[in-house]
């Protein structure tokens, strides 16, 4: 979807302000979230695709000022109502009032928490040939679905070159629907930043994106 | 009685935030879906455990040993898993090298994706709209954000991180540190360096 999640390119968010000895956390609740989150996550609740979505989904004012893991949080709570793993009664109550509807996976035990933080493998047997090979030029499509996707806005219909082939990897765009993997080549896609970004662009600048088959055509 | 006097009566001071998650958390722990004594695990690992000093273990040891570092800029996840230092990291992790014409920072401009195996959980600013919008367009004017210029000839090279590889920056090695042990590298090697949008520090400011 084109929305405020997209945001390369975009003029008058400011300057960037490191912060010098930044905690991991902020607050404690921060840390309860990214724990929940990685083990609901684990428990097969819902997919990283699907809680992009949900927090991609959320209100363009919302996203743009709440903080990151008062986003997650509010995603954490999309996802548990559009999942059935709660109700409103039980959100508004702040505990269950109802059976638990079985997860995908085993809950992460105390015994086993490296499953939750464990990064997850995305890579997946190839059902086709690649149809691109490193040094090829290709454009990007220009889509514009209503739906999750990660060819961001400012490298649609852009023309670019393959550097790297990396395999078929589960593809966001169908996983986040809920419609299964959908495996597909995934590629480095270089371009020039005057290709994106005009001739004013910084002539030594060259940004990649990583790009599935879908995104592409032959140019 | 106001509102305020009533938070009190209820002995909390806990922010609204805090009061949500501790709700979402309770249903969840009551379902059985997730167990808190588990969460507390997955948080210490990452206030303790998981951050930037793996990536700097690795640095280090690609600027002391060609072969390591080949293997690194070939396969990093594997490379990475070899070594045995700083535990496994996950899939399809990518190490791209700085060099005097070259010069690569990494951003995820419709997320946070970030080599967190390597550099723990991404700071505020990574996962800001001004590091997201600005980084793919104007990549020396973040630079310069943090005090970084480079050359006006060296070319820069964003790495937008829209898929499930993950990249680390392999900065180059400083001046002045012929016959380093590893511990002393480690101890250059920023976070921020590893992103690409510092340098290392230099062997005078190490001596500091």
């Amino acid at each position: 979807m084109n929305g405020v999640h997209d945001m390369g390119g975009m003029d008058g968010f400011g300057k960037v302000e490191p912060e010098a000895n930044e905690p991991v956390f902020h607050a404690r609740w921060e840390g309860r979230v990214m724990a929940i989150m990685r083990a609901m996550g684990a428990a097969g609740a819902w997919n990283l695709d699907l809680f992009r979505d949900a927090r991609e989904h959320q209100p363009a004012a919302f996203y743009l000022t709440s903080s990151y893991y008062k986003s997650w949080a509010k995603s954490i709570e999309t996802l548990m109502l559009s999942r059935g793993l709660a109700t409103p009664d039980e959100v508004a109550a702040g505990h269950s009032l109802h059976p638990a509807k079985p997860l995908p996976r085993e809950p992460v035990p105390l015994a086993d928490v490296g499953r939750a933080i464990r990064r997850g493998s995305y890579g997946r047997p190839a059902a086709a040939r690649a149809s691109f090979k490193v040094g090829d030029r290709v454009r990007t499509k220009n889509i514009n679905p209503a739906t999750h996707t990660r060819l961001p806005r400012y490298a649609r219909g852009k023309l670019g070159v393959v550097e790297r082939v990396h395999g078929c990897h589960v593809f966001p765009d169908s996983s986040a629907r809920g419609a299964g993997e959908d495996s597909q080549w995934l590629y480095t896609v270089v371009f020039e930043g005057r290709t994106l970004w005009g001739e004013d662009a910084d002539p030594a600048l060259r940004v990649s994106i990583e790009a599935f088959e879908p995104y592409l055509e032959p140019a | 009685m106001s509102a305020h006097d009533d938070h009190h009566e209820h002995g909390s001071e806990l922010s609204e935030m805090a009061l949500r998650v501790r709700a979402l958390e309770t249903i969840l722990t009551e379902k059985g879906y997730v167990d808190p004594a588990a969460l507390d695990v997955i948080v210490e690992a990452y206030e303790t455990k998981i951050g930037p000093r793996n990536g700097a273990i690795v640095v280090a040891r690609a600027w002391n040993d060609p072969a390591f570092k080949r293997a690194l800029l070939e396969d990093a996840t594997n490379a990475v898993a070899m070594l045995g230092l700083v535990g496994k990291v996950g899939d399809h992790l990518v190490a791209v090298e700085n060099t005097p014409k070259l010069h690569n920072m990494v951003v995820c401009t419709l997320c946070s994706c970030y080599p967190t195996d390597l550099l723990g959980l991404p700071p505020v600013w990574y996962k800001s709209a001004p590091y997201r919008s600005r980084s793919v367009r104007d990549p020396r004017g973040v630079l310069a954000d943090f005090g970084t210029v480079l050359p006006a000839d060296t070319e820069i090279r964003v790495w937008d991180s829209t898929a499930e590889t993950r990249f680390l920056v392999l900065p180059m090695r400083p001046a002045g540190t012929d016959g380093w042990d590893e511990e002393r590298l480690a101890a250059l090697v920023t976070r921020d360096s590893m992103i690409g949008t510092a340098l290392p520090k230099s062997a005078a400011e190490a001596a500091r």
